[in-house]
């Protein structure tokens, strides 16, 4: 019998996040008021993205206007990035990498599995989570500018 | 102390070299997954690596337990540095050999300290 997914899923994710901007990225993020996924509002230019796959599918998604992925990115790897480089790409996808991971051991009950990650830039990009997924957005604050973490869970 | 850092990303393999580089240790090779990892430890020399785990072309647990299985290769320590953090998945590493297993997200001072022990 599949796990239903519940809200209390969603913790793993934001801790890890704070956490990973702690002790990797050297600030501090402060979460918001998380929301289902449907009722939020983004407008973002850089996202990464990793797909889950166990006893639950889904995505992890952290996505960024342009110049806070720049200065979260730099400040994560000592860079000194005007614009938007591989390197870049490479950070936001690695960040999203941690937090995924991070959080996968509270969730052992879904023995989830990360796959590698995935970066995608434009403006108004959208993200296609599974259908009938638990989807939620939870918008996080840091002195480097804002950005949404972006979960989607569902059993399988 | 010569060391193979393999990690598919560069950001991370940038940051883990800047942490090196602070605790004395300037002679850092870099690989980008498992095959280039076993290309670049076949040339000799090096006292240490440290490996991610997931990765494309071949894993850091696969080419752990291929150094390990090398007798060439296999008094090498290995750090594992991943970002996962399950229990089970660290029990694996270790049973295959890794010699120590830092979980991403991770300060530089716990690297610091891995690879400090693991020079004792």
């Amino acid at each position: 019998m599949p796990i239903s997914i519940r809200v209390e899923h969603v913790n793993p994710f934001i801790s890890s996040t704070m956490e990973t901007f702690t002790k990797m990225v050297g600030i501090e993020s402060k979460p918001g008021k998380l929301m289902l996924k449907k009722d939020a509002k983004l407008n973002y230019d850089i996202s990464g993205i990793i797909g889950l796959s166990g006893m639950a599918k889904g995505t992890v998604a952290m996505s960024f206007p342009k110049e806070t992925a720049i200065a979260v990115c730099n400040k994560f790897m000592s860079g000194d990035y005007k614009d938007l480089h591989p390197d870049i790409l490479d950070a936001v996808g690695e960040l999203v990498n941690i937090v995924a991971g991070n959080a996968k051991k509270e969730l052992t009950e879904f023995n989830i599995a990360i796959s590698l990650p995935s970066v995608i830039t434009g403006p108004n990009h959208k993200i296609i989570e599974p259908k009938d997924a638990f989807s939620f957005v939870v918008p996080f604050d840091t002195n480097l500018g804002g950005f949404h973490l972006a979960v989607s869970l569902k059993p399988t | 102390m010569k060391i193979l850092l393999v990690d598919d990303s560069t950001t991370m393999r940038r940051i883990q070299k800047n942490t090196l580089e602070k605790i004395g240790h300037t002679d850092v090779t870099e690989a980008g997954d498992g095959v280039e990892a076993l290309a670049k430890l076949a040339g000799g020399g090096f006292e240490l690596v440290l490996m991610d785990w997931n990765m494309p072309n071949m894993t850091g647990i696969e080419a752990l337990k291929k150094i390990k299985a090398d007798p060439a290769l296999k008094d090498i320590p290995v750090i594992m540095v991943t970002s996962e953090s399950e229990k089970t998945r660290i029990m694996e590493a270790i049973s295959s050999g890794a010699a120590n297993y830092v979980v991403k997200p991770f300060q530089p001072e716990t690297l610091a300290e891995k690879i400090a022990a693991i020079k004792k």
